[in-house]
């Protein structure tokens, strides 16, 4: 047969033949591996109907400015139909910073909004029905205390903590792995990650307590296995210091929730997302036996690939996420975020998030692919790719179980060599133009157009300074410094956080204070340099 | 094969908070399989810290990645930090996120070259090489 290259890869490297067939699901077994949707092992999906029963939710990332220029946003969105609130929070505030913090300057109001108290939360959420709406924060070092502040925003307007629905992402592994934001060691975020869990377990039943995320070891440049693998192991590292600190499984399980990426190479990002159901299903199943089967879930949220975007050409974004939104559909997710096509160059403008929505809504309303669920389960190539990424997956479990578990992985720099490891490879695959990209590698073109995009102006950050010195003016200084000593008498002797961070908050201690008192008992970390 | 005859010291980091460290990494070990001797600082470095750093480690450039917007706050910092304390001579160059219209700004504040998204990574290992000639 005459073929245009002596090899063809899956974007992750695995080898792909010409064609599919019976052969290649050799042991392979359909009421085992497959299922039905709804039933274990949730290859299918994990609900009977899925999106016949329930569309999923159309989640718009945004944050920039300050609390009331992203208010102003949000409201925008949900006017244009989007169904749920998902938060960006600057870098300060990612680092548990207040806007005034040295380390702050020329960085506040910039990757997101800018929160550091109670009152910036109130205003952030202004005139939206926190009982309505559910609401996804991408907060993880200091998760805890924006949890606290938004906890606090309801109690202020009455609303009873089990009518509150959302996320927090909360998922320090992954930071130490890719994202790189971390406030503390390993173990006293862990125990902090746990105490939101039972804490959510007990009062916030709705609230999902941690998004285990696969999104930001992808776009730091892993495989789709690695992605799989270091995610999933990270979701069972925390469901053991869960059930280590004493909560029955089911407590608990059913409110985790995940987040993935969605590449470009379209059928192994769908087989992905069978194959994370499966392997979870599996994994839960062996380790902790739960009797709720929603403990045996795997439910996600999916963003298109930030790192496929290019600045040259951008209009062509749109049909990258366009592709990756339609195989994270097909995957079955639960939520979704489409990137806009600006977001090379800046936060996105309005114009680019409405067209960025209107791609999901264009799909669930014109492109009749969500009337079957899991359309392509049987099908020979994406089985078969379903299995090889959870077997890939499995090995690495074995690898990370050698070093006895994520944490001690992460200090020996496993996950990160492999990951700058897989990234160079892609990187070189690019540049020897093994791979293509249209507009960078190929049908490049001069070009002078530039598309419109946001500017964060100087007076955002002297607007939140000043507003941080009022604050700091205005409140009770001693029952402040008071709710900053319960807190580290409780952190020093073990005790669940929540109520002490609830406390603290609303004597309108800021995040900085807040976070500082904190490491004071815990420490900071730093991390191996792996190059 | 030629080998350039005048040993480079660059530095290369992360100012700011951003912890977007794929480029950067990559950057760096180009430059070191091209034979240039890296100093590496990790993350969340300050300008303060940068320009220490660089100063102790004797570096003749200094490569920084910026990814959060704060480039037009960042690297005047660090320039203004590199003259105050006489180091003047060092070259910054950096890469990352950087909108067109920031350029000629950066420029002419006296950032040498910016790299942006798409660069091939040949072309910084041969900005770098160019360095050796201009001392």
């Amino acid at each position: 047969m005459n073929e245009r290259k002596s090899r063809f890869t899956s974007l992750s490297g695995l080898d792909i033949e010409s064609c599919y067939g019976p052969d290649h699901l050799k042991g392979w077994n359909a009421e085992q591996d497959l299922g039905q949707p709804g039933t274990f092992p949730y290859t299918r999906g994990c609900y009977p109907g899925m999106y016949r029963s329930r569309l999923w939710t159309m989640r718009q990332f945004a944050g920039f400015g300050s609390a009331d220029d992203t208010n102003r946003r949000f409201k925008y969105l949900l006017d244009h139909g989007q169904t749920g609130l998902s938060v960006a929070f600057d870098l300060p505030t990612l680092m548990g910073l207040d806007s005034d913090d040295p380390m702050a300057r020329g960085e506040v109001g910039y990757c997101g909004v800018a929160i550091s108290s109670l009152t910036d939360m109130e205003r952030l959420f202004d005139g939206i029905p926190l009982d309505h709406v559910t609401t996804s924060m991408t907060i993880n070092g200091p998760a805890a205390v924006l949890f606290a502040m938004y906890l606090a925003v309801a109690e202020k307007r009455g609303i009873p903590f089990d009518r509150l629905g959302g996320t927090i992402q909360n998922d320090i592994l992954k930071e130490y792995i890719a994202q790189k934001e971390w406030l503390f060691p390993p173990e006293p975020h862990l125990a902090l990650i746990v105490d939101t869990i039972a804490y959510c377990a007990a009062h916030v039943p709705k609230w999902h307590p941690i998004s285990i995320s696969g999104y930001h070891i992808r776009e730091a440049g892993s495989t789709a296995i690695q992605e799989l693998a270091f995610t999933l192991y990270d979701g069972l590292t925390y469901v053991e210091a869960a059930v280590k600190s004493g909560l029955d499984v089911d407590t608990f399980a059913p409110q985790l929730s995940f987040f993935f990426n969605v590449h470009n190479d379209f059928f192994e990002e769908i087989a992905k997302f069978r194959a994370a159901r499966r392997l979870w299903a599996r994994e839960m199943e062996r380790r902790y036996h739960p009797k709720n089967p929603r403990s045996l879930q795997l439910r996600c949220h999916a963003q298109t690939a930030g790192c496929s975007l290019t600045a040259q050409q951008p209009l062509n974004n749109v049909v990258r996420t366009t592709l990756q939104a339609l195989a994270a559909v097909l995957g079955g997710t639960q939520s979704l975020h489409t990137n806009s096509m600006d977001e090379t160059l800046a936060l996105p403008t309005e114009e680019a998030v409405k067209l960025a929505l209107r791609t999901q809504q264009i799909i669930a309303g014109e492109s009749e692919t969500i009337n079957s669920v899991d359309p392509l389960g049987g099908s020979y190539f994406v089985e078969s790719l379903t299995n090889r990424l959870e077997e890939g997956a499995l090995e690495l479990f074995r690898k990370l179980d050698g070093f006895g578990g994520m944490v001690r992985a992460i200090e020996h720099g496993f996950p990160q060599r492999e990951i700058l490891d897989a990234s160079q490879r892609y990187q070189r695959e690019i540049e020897r133009q093994e791979r293509s990209i249209v507009g960078v590698t190929e049908h490049r073109e001069e070009e002078h157009r530039s598309i419109p995009i946001l500017k964060i102006g100087p007076e955002v950050e002297q607007e939140q300074v000043a507003r941080l010195s009022d604050l700091r003016k205005s409140r009770d200084p001693f029952k402040m410094a008071g709710s900053l000593e319960e807190l580290q008498e409780m952190a020093s002797c073990h005790q669940n956080l929540m109520p002490s961070l609830i406390e603290a908050v609303k004597a309108k201690a800021t995040l900085g204070e807040i976070c500082a008192a904190l490491k004071e008992v815990y420490g900071t970390y730093r991390e191996p340099v792996v190059l | 094969m030629t080998v350039a005859a005048t040993p480079l010291r660059i530095l290369i980091g992360k100012v700011g908070l951003d912890g977007h460290d794929r480029g950067v990494k990559l950057v760096a070990r180009a430059l070191r399989d091209a034979g240039v001797e890296i100093i590496y600082t990790g993350l969340h470095q300050s300008p303060e810290q940068i320009v220490t750093t660089a100063i102790q480690e004797d570096v003749q450039a200094i490569g920084l990645s910026i990814h959060s917007g704060a480039h037009n706050s960042l690297f005047p910092r660090v320039l203004g930090l590199l003259r105050e304390q006489g180091a003047g001579d060092i070259v910054l160059f950096g890469g990352g996120i950087i909108p067109d219209e920031d350029v000629p700004r950066l420029k002419a504040a006296g950032v040498q070259m910016l790299f942006r998204p798409a660069t091939p990574m040949h072309d910084i290992v041969e900005f770098v090489n160019g360095l050796r000639t201009e001392r």
